[in-house]
This record gives C-alpha cells, sequence and structure tokens, in this order.
C-alpha cells in the first residue's frame, strides 16, 4: 500500500515537471496557432543556460537565481525569434510557422555543442533539497515534493493572469476570434509577442527545473518535444487545465503501467492520445476550433493542368532524366535514385497537404509499411512481388488509420496521423522477431536483373514518373477538385453534395499507397529496412519538402523533395554541423518565400508577365 | 513546366554534386573510408576522431603503409542507418576508399556490413557491440574490432557469480543492445548460479527514462543486486534518483560500459562506490602499449583520452596493419590477411579471429569509487576478450553458412 502510494506521488513529480515543460506550449498554441516545434530547444536551452550560470552563482540563493535568470535570458532569445522570424510567416501558411520553428530546432541543436561541447553535464542539486524524506516507510526525494508544488501553482498563476488581467482578457479574446480583437483596435503583433515570451519563458523554467534531476545534454529536446505535444493535444489545445490533467493521466498511468508492462513507456503516450482523439476529437477539454473569419493564411491559387507546351518539355525532361546513367557514375544515380523516391514520397504526401489541407504527421507511417511489406515480401516472393505488397501494405494500413483520421480536423488530424505513425513504429521496433527490431532487416537487395546502379534507377524513375503522373491524374480529376473544394470550403462543399469524410479518406488511402511504394523502392535502393524508416523525423522532413516546394502549388512538394533531399544529401556528406546548415537554409528559405520556391516563382512569373502588382491570392500555378 | 525545369536541375545538380566523374585514384595514397555518428553522438565520436587523426599521423610519420601514404576521409551518418548507407556508397564509389571503418550505433553498423558484404568491400566495424555482426549477421567482409555485447556480459557474470546475491533484478534500454545484453548476462550468470531468481525488470525508452518510477518498482522488488544497462543521459537520471532514494544502499551494482570516462565523467560527485562495471581507467592502465598512447595523445590534445579515443587509435592501426600484411589494396586479399591477424593496440596485442572476424580485444573491469569529487576504477583489471569469447570451434556455427 505504502509502495502504491509511493509511486502515486512519483508519478504526480513527473507529471508536474511535464506539465511544466508543456505549458508554455499550450499558450503559445491557443493564442497564435503556432505547432511550436522548438519549444524543446528552448526547454534545452533553459537547462544549459541554468548549468552555467549556477556555476557562477553560489549558495542557495545563487542557484535559485540561476534557475529564474536562465528562464529570462531565453525569453528574450524566444521574443527576439518571434518578432524576427515569426511575425514574417503569420499571413502565410499555418504550417510554415512550424516549419520555421522546426529549423530553429536544428540551428539550436548543433549550436549547443559548439558552445558547452559533447559531453553530458551534471547541474547542481538543488540547495535544501538534496535528500529524501520518508513517505510511509519509503523513501522520496524533496525535490520531487517541491515540483509536486510548482506544477500547480504555475497552472493558477498562468489561469490568474488569463482570467484576471487586462492582458489575460485579451489574450483568451484572442484565442477566440483574432480578426475581431484586431479590428477592436488591440495590437496583436505585441499580444503575440507577449504570449509567445511567456510560452518560451516557461519552457526554459521547466527546462532549467531539471536541472538538479537529469543531465543536460543536447539530447534534451528530442527527449522531451513529442511528449510535451502528445500533452498538449491530448488535454485540448490552448486549455492549459487540460494540459495539466493529461501531464497526471499519462505520468500516472506510466508509473503504474511499468509495473505490469515494464516495456510500456515507449509507446504508453501515443496510445493514450489516439484513444482520446478517437473518443474526444478535440482533446479532454479542449473545444472545437472556430473557423478563421478570414480565410488567413490560406493562398488559394488556381492550379491548372500542363499546357501542351509544358507537356512536350516534361517528355524531353523525363527523356533527359533517363539518359542519365550515360554520363553519372553510380554514386550519383544511387543520389538520384533516392532524390527521385522522395520525390515520389513528398508528392503523396503533397496531395494530402496541398490538395487536400490535411496536415499529417505521421505520413513516414506508411513509407515505412510499404518499405517494410516489401522486406518481409521479398524474402519468401522475390523483390517484383515486394515492389507489388508494398504499396498493397500502405492502402491497407491508411485505410484503416485513415478512417479514424478523417473524422478528426486541423491539430488534431495531424496529431492522430501521429499517433498512429508512432504505434506501428514501437511494433517494429519490439516485434525483433518479425522486424528484427531496431537492428532492421539487411540484405534487402534488389534480383539480379535490378541490381545495377542503372538498372535501379531506370527502375526507381519508371515507377515514380508512373506514380507522380497518377497523383496529378488525381489532382485534376473530379474527384481532386473535390477534395480542393472540401479544403477550400468544407460547408459549402458538403452542401453540393460532397462528403467530407469519404473524399478525405479516399485520399488519405491513395497518399498512402504512393507512399508505401516509395518506401518500397527505398528498402531496395538501402538494401535495409530499420524503424527509423517510420519514424517522426522522416515525417518532418517529408513536410519540410512540401512546405519549401509550396504547398499551395500542384508541384510543391516535387519540386521541393528535390531540393532538400539533394541538399541534405550534400551537406551531410560535407560538414559535421549538417543540422545548422540546413536549419539555417530552412529558416531563409521559409522567411524569404513563405509561399515555397514553386509559389514564389509563380508569383514573381504573375507579376511580371501582367506588368502589374497582382493579387498573390489569384497567382496561377503550376 | 518551370517546375520540371526545376525538377531537371535538381537531378543534375544532384549529380553535378555527386560528383557524376569517374572516381580517380591518386597514385601515392591509400584511401581509408570512415562512417561514424559524429553529428549525432559528438561525447564517443569526438575523441574518437582524435583516436584515429593521432594514429593516421603516427602512421604517416612512419613513412605511411606499403611506401604510400594513408589517408581518412570522414563521413558523419546523422545517427540514421540510410544515411550511413549513403555514405559508405559515396565512399566507396565516387572517393575510391580501399575500406571503410567506423560506426557506433548497432543498427548502423549492421547497415553498413550488410553494404560492404554486397559491395565486396572490406569493412572493419569498430564500435557497434551487438553480437549479430560477427555472429547472426556476420559475412566475410565484415570485422569487428570491440568486444562484443557477449563478452562484456561474459566478464560481468564471471563477477556476479561471486556474490553472495541471490535475487537479481535488472535495468535496461528497450532495445536490441538493453535486450541482449540482458539476455546474455541472465544466461551466463544462471549458468554458474542455479540458485539465483530473477525478481524484477525494467526497461525504459532509451533517452527517456522516468527515473523515478523505474527506481521505485524495482526497489519494490527488493533485490540483492542490480543489473544496469542504461548509459549517457539516462545512467545519470538514474543515478541520481537511485541515490536520493537509498536504492543502491546495502546492495551491489552491476553495469555495463559505465567505467568509460564517457558515462563515468559527468557522473561527478554523484558517482555510486562499489558498482562492479566495464570501462576504460585511463590514468591507470599499467600495459607498456598504452603509455606511449597516452603520453602521444596527451602531447597532442592537451586532454586525457576517452574510451572513444582508444577505438579510433585502434581502429587505425588494426587497418594499416592489415592493409601493410595484405601488400595489396584487394577486398579478398585484405579479408584474408585479416583473419588471424596479430596487431599491436593501446590494450596490448590483439587477434582478429579467423573464424567469426571478432578481434579479441578487451576490456577493464573495476569497481568505482569516488575521488575528489570525481567517480575513478579501482582493483581495475585487464581482461583479454580471447579468454570470453566463445571457442572459434564453436562460432562458426553461429554464422549464416554460405
Amino acid at each position: 500500500m505504502a509502495f502504491l502510494f509511493n509511486q502515486f506521488v512519483t508519478g504526480l513529480a513527473s507529471a508536474s515537471s511535464l506539465f511544466l515543460a508543456a505549458c508554455g506550449l499550450s499558450i503559445i498554441f491557443g493564442v497564435s496557432r503556432i505547432v511550436n516545434f522548438s519549444h524543446g530547444a528552448f526547454y534545452m536551452l533553459g537547462a544549459y543556460v541554468a548549468f552555467t550560470l549556477s556555476e557562477h552563482l553560489a549558495g542557495a540563493l545563487g542557484f535559485w537565481s540561476a534557475i529564474a535568470l536562465s528562464a529570462l535570458i531565453v525569453a528574450a532569445l524566444g521574443a527576439v525569434v518571434e518578432i524576427v522570424l515569426l511575425r514574417r510567416v503569420y499571413a502565410a501558411h499555418e504550417l510554415l510557422q512550424l516549419l520555421l520553428t522546426f529549423g530553429v530546432t536544428l540551428v539550436v541543436e548543433d549550436v549547443v555543442v559548439l558552445i558547452w561541447g559533447p559531453s553530458d553535464l551534471l547541474g547542481p542539486r538543488a540547495p535544501g533539497f538534496k535528500g529524501a524524506l520518508n513517505l510511509f516507510g519509503q523513501p522520496f526525494p524533496t525535490y520531487d515534493l517541491l515540483l509536486i508544488a510548482l506544477g500547480p501553482l504555475t497552472l493558477i498563476v498562468i489561469q490568474l493572469l488569463l482570467r484576471r488581467t487586462h492582458w489575460g482578457v485579451l489574450v483568451r479574446a484572442a484565442t477566440q476570434d483574432r480578426e475581431m480583437v484586431a479590428a477592436l483596435g488591440v495590437n496583436q503583433q505585441w499580444l503575440f509577442t507577449s504570449v509567445f515570451t511567456l510560452g518560451i519563458f516557461l519552457a526554459a523554467f521547466g527546462g532549467a527545473l531539471e536541472l538538479p534531476r537529469e543531465a543536460v545534454s543536447h539530447t534534451m529536446d528530442l527527449q522531451i518535444i513529442t511528449e510535451v505535444l502528445v500533452v498538449v493535444v491530448i488535454g485540448g489545445l490552448g486549455n492549459v487545465l487540460g494540459t495539466f490533467l493529461a501531464a497526471i493521466i499519462v505520468s500516472e498511468l506510466n508509473a503504474f503501467g511499468i509495473l505490469i508492462f515494464p516495456k510500456i513507456s515507449i509507446v504508453l503516450v501515443f496510445l493514450v492520445m489516439a484513444i482520446v482523439l478517437v473518443v474526444r476529437p478535440w482533446g479532454l477539454l479542449g473545444r472545437p476550433e472556430a473557423a478563421s473569419r478570414a480565410a488567413s493564411g490560406l493562398q488559394v491559387m488556381r492550379w491548372s493542368p500542363l499546357s501542351v507546351r509544358g507537356r512536350l518539355v516534361l517528355a524531353a525532361g523525363i527523356v533527359a532524366a533517363a539518359l542519365l546513367p550515360l554520363i553519372a557514375g553510380n554514386y550519383a544515380l544511387t543520389v538520384a535514385s533516392e532524390v527521385l523516391i522522395f520525390m515520389l514520397f513528398a508528392a503523396s504526401l503533397h496531395l494530402l497537404v496541398g490538395a487536400g489541407g490535411l496536415v499529417s504527421f505521421g505520413h513516414s507511417a506508411y513509407f515505412g509499411l510499404g518499405a517494410y511489406g516489401a522486406a518481409l515480401t521479398l524474402k519468401h516472393f522475390g523483390m517484383t512481388a515486394g515492389l507489388a505488397i508494398g504499396p498493397c501494405a500502405g492502402l491497407v494500413s491508411a485505410l484503416i488509420f485513415g478512417w479514424f483520421c478523417v473524422r478528426l480536423s486541423g491539430v488534431y488530424f495531424a496529431m492522430l496521423t501521429l499517433a498512429f505513425a508512432q504505434i506501428v513504429w514501437s511494433i517494429a521496433f519490439q516485434w525483433t522477431d518479425v522486424t528484427g527490431g531496431d537492428n532492421g532487416l539487411i540484405g534487402i537487395w534488389p534480383s539480379a536483373w535490378a541490381a545495377s546502379a542503372a538498372h535501379f534507377y531506370w527502375l526507381t524513375l519508371a515507377l515514380v514518373v508512373l506514380g507522380i503522373a497518377a497523383l496529378r491524374v488525381i489532382l485534376f480529376s473530379p474527384f481532386g477538385y473535390a477534395l480542393r473544394a472540401l479544403r477550400d470550403s468544407e460547408l459549402r462543399a458538403e452542401a453540393i453534395g460532397l462528403s467530407r469524410h469519404r473524399i478525405q479518406w479516399m485520399a488519405f488511402a491513395a497518399a498512402g499507397t504512393f507512399a508505401a511504394l516509395a518506401g518500397a523502392l527505398h528498402a531496395f535502393l538501402k538494401g535495409s529496412v530499420f524503424p527509423d524508416d517510420l519514424g517522426i523525423p522522416l515525417s518532418i522532413d517529408a513536410l519540410a519538402m512540401v512546405l519549401l516546394g509550396g504547398a499551395g502549388t500542384v508541384s510543391g512538394g516535387v519540386v521541393g523533395a528535390a531540393l532538400y533531399k539533394t541538399f541534405s544529401i550534400w551537406v551531410i556528406g560535407e560538414t559535421d554541423y549538417s543540422k545548422l546548415v540546413i536549419g539555417t537554409l530552412i529558416i531563409v528559405l521559409v522567411s524569404a518565400f513563405p509561399q515555397g520556391v514553386l509559389g514564389a516563382l509563380a508569383a514573381w512569373r504573375n507579376r511580371s508577365s501582367t506588368g502589374e502588382r497582382k493579387d498573390l491570392a489569384l497567382g496561377e500555378a503550376r | 513546366m518551370k517546375t520540371i525545369s526545376t525538377i531537371l536541375t535538381g537531378v543534375t545538380l544532384a549529380a553535378t554534386l555527386a560528383g557524376a566523374s569517374v572516381p580517380t585514384f591518386a597514385a601515392d595514397t591509400i584511401k581509408i573510408g570512415d562512417i561514424n555518428s559524429y553529428s549525432g553522438l559528438p561525447s564517443f565520436t569526438e575523441p574518437y576522431r582524435k583516436g584515429w587523426q593521432l594514429a593516421l599521423e603516427e602512421i604517416n610519420a612512419a613513412g605511411g603503409v606499403n611506401g604510400k601514404k594513408l589517408e581518412v576521409i570522414s563521413k558523419d551518418d546523422g545517427g540514421k542507418p540510410a544515411d550511413a548507407v549513403t555514405a559508405a556508397n559515396e565512399l566507396v564509389a565516387n572517393d575510391g576508399v580501399v575500406m571503410l571503418v567506423g560506426t557506433f550505433f548497432s543498427n548502423i553498423g549492421l547497415a553498413v556490413s550488410d553494404f560492404a558484404n554486397q559491395k565486396k568491400t572490406f569493412f572493419l566495424a569498430s564500435e557497434p557491440l551487438t553480437d549479430a555482426i560477427t555472429w547472426s549477421k556476420g559475412n566475410r567482409y565484415t570485422f569487428r574490432l570491440r568486444p562484443p555485447n557477449y563478452v562484456q556480459a561474459a566478464m560481468l557474470a564471471e563477477e556476479a557469480a561471486k556474490l553472495p546475491a541471490k535475487k537479481w533484478a535488472t535495468i535496461a534500454p528497450n532495445y536490441e543492445y538493453g535486450q541482449s545484453a540482458v539476455a546474455v548476462f541472465k544466461k551466463l550468470l544462471s549458468a554458474k548460479r542455479p540458485d539465483i531468481q530473477w525478481v524484477g525488470e525494467q526497461w525504459p525508452p532509451q533517452g527517456k527514462i522516468d527515473a523515478g518510477a523505474v527506481v521505485a518498482a524495482i526497489a519494490e522488488t527488493q533485490p540483492d543486486a542490480i543489473l544496469n544497462v542504461t548509459f549517457g543521459p539516462d545512467l545519470v537520471k538514474l543515478v541520481r534518483e537511485g541515490n536520493t532514494r537509498g536504492l543502491f544502499k546495502g546492495r551491489t551494482v552491476v553495469s555495463f560500459l559505465t567505467g568509460e570516462p564517457e558515462y563515468l565523467d559527468p557522473l561527478k560527485d554523484e558517482t555510486p562506490e562499489g558498482w562492479i562495471v566495464t570501462g576504460y581507467p585511463w590514468d591507470g592502465v599499467k600495459i607498456p602499449e598504452h603509455a606511449a598512447f597516452l603520453k602521444a595523445y596527451q602531447a597532442k590534445y592537451n586532454d586525457y583520452p576517452r574510451m572513444g579515443s582508444v577505438v579510433g587509435y585502434a581502429t587505425l592501426k588494426s587497418a594499416a596493419a592489415i592493409l601493410a600484411k595484405a601488400k595489396s589494396t584487394d577486398s579478398e586479399k585484405l579479408v584474408d590477411a585479416a583473419e588471424g591477424l596479430g596487431t599491436e593496440t593501446p590494450f596490448g596485442k590483439i587477434t582478429f579471429r579467423k573464424a567469426d572476424h571478432q578481434s579479441t580485444l578487451g576490456t577493464f573491469v573495476g569497481k568505482t569509487a569516488l575521488k575528489d569529487g570525481k567517480g575513478v576504477l579501482t582493483d581495475v583489471i585487464y581482461r583479454d576478450g580471447a579468454k570470453y569469447l566463445p571457442p572459434e570451434s564453436e562460432v562458426t556455427a553461429l554464422r549464416p553458412q554460405n
């Protein structure tokens, strides 16, 4: 009994620590709708800065001022990021903020290693909270008690700030109706800056408070970011109390879950999120997102199929690509194959994000299932069967997961796709007998007829061209128009008899199938499959490709993938600080071309062809 | 239309960047390709790089190999197997390296070893610990330097069997490394001591340990002794929480790798005393070859070597010895030369076994202690890997039969 109580209180301490890390994210999302991917990075910075300060400030006062000062310093940095970077993209696609903060994360990850070195750092214990006290015969750390108190305290302070101050009233008003608040003469810009700064302050505070508990290392951000995102979503976006509840539920389930299933931690939060979202589509305490008054952020471009001249050029391009093996060496051909594979993968995601307006954070699930499907088939039935079965695996799983996902919308949709992807990932990770666990499946090499780099390149080119062509046919079919109609105005589309669930479900299945084809090709290209092929980083990479190319254009995914993949392969080969370089590039590109590279090209062309500044929203894109 | 030309530009760019031209082989150098997780795991790979750079300098100062200078082309794999395969491909197809060395993570080591097998390229895996790389997934072209999981488990199980403890609990990261470490340790210890009971196990996800809950759950099973396989930030959290909650009081802990400076040093004054660990006491090694290495390393870098430094140094020295014996850069001749090759390392002489391509490099087993606010190892003994590996006559059966 005493033990169970102790475990319960231990769970509360973990919950508090998780809540402190997550509440800032919830506040930022509630107001500015930014999915702040860099939250973990600021959390980590908070811990690093607090570590350095605690080295210089002695005594109890020194320690606590190090924590507070660290949060303030990092918050100031957050304010600068908001003012310099995020402000530039508020008007653009909501996802660009995610991409931008992803870029910031990449940069921070390398910068902390450059500043603080590669070793894990051990901060001091908190003065006055070093030991344990006796809790019904069980030792319990006093610092955990402090955390248990700090969590609810922070919650109360936030609630008071939001409920009882003028600033809080404005923030809540902005949460409900941004345009109205702006129309009433409130300076939204500073409101957003203050909210973002507060959120970052809390992130850094949460990170700094971990100083006495764990090692400060450059992987802290990755350890925390998915967890806090999940907690915020389970609680209901923008609802701080919901976040608190979710943190308690997740932590307690973990504390008791590991007593019965010691291996449960790896998948627990995602299971909880999947169940919660299926039962309550807006999280525990969340409410349906109010539709934005003006279609803010949505840049509707007219999409048109290629002209005759365009088709000729395209055909010439494909012929030229087919001739590449005549001049290129083996390595160049494998790189080209990889780039082609990612073009197809990004194009499949683009069907969801660009045409469907459905943002998936878990598209890698279908890529990876295609890869695993192909690899497992290969062992018994050979490569051709693998290339056929892989996409089928993607289709079937996308039909199953998609059925649940399309019932949701916005970030909840995205997070449910993420939950399914992570569940699949953990199955691949754990089911060692079939998937090889994290050691993966190796020896997945193509059959003799496709073994040479040139042959495999031709095979890839053929399948990728067919795949992308099929996706374009879908885009310009009546089905594709229906999908875009649902994206642009769900109410009107449904009023003319389009069934949202059915159409988006079919799009989800199609996207999953083509992603799986890309995954199957990728397995044979690399000769191996690993749980990485199902992982979050791959999903984020694919989103980055689509957005950098331009989600609002027809070929954004394809072009974005070509640029992003080529560049990242090259950079990783050139420097150990590839994250710094790629992160900076993402930041620059997103700031310079919020509508993506292709979108910017289209806008520029329209402007120059008409000789006057045409409204960007009417730009034509191909 | 613009789209298409952009795509083509992209592809062409890819080809150009990748160096579409025919690989050029400079006649006066021998190129070795190195792949490691430089960006993903700098705490190990920074010392690793310093280690091989020192070895490279020494080899070339002594006139190189077979009259040619050695050149190392080093690539980052970003911690991802797929990127490691790309890097391996570039090194082999573009840069014209004669062999591949390196890698840290087991899955990356396996991916590269499979690539090496497919392309018939020599690969010396330096760090990955999984038993599979030389046994169940072993192949002709892959050799491995570091003692595998099995050997570390055997060394620790030998010590563990001497303890009076009967009730054991395990804490290990929930992935292949942790799983196989626990499995082998359990098997070997239970074989020596049938009276032992396994009373509890915890499998926190790598990098995400909920230390409080894990420590309390283990304490509740009231073990006499604990096996730990966590390392890095997880280990720090576990140790801190365990110290506070008195988990280690009156219990012996047996722990993988904790004595390596990479993992021991961050523990500073929280280092728990009396843990039986494998590791590398850089200032307490009595082996003569090590003294020369230590002196040269400290002179060059003004820093002490970590485990990674030794691995990097021994990797390149072994590679040079293999090239020298083969008197050729042909993969088949390199494999033939490496089989049964004896060579010098900072830990003394090692042999690459013919049967499973595993080197007999050993490691140190000792006890942790606290000295001047820092973790140190005491009662350290070097354990030769040859004594703990299964005999060559047995391992052949473990490898795939071609």
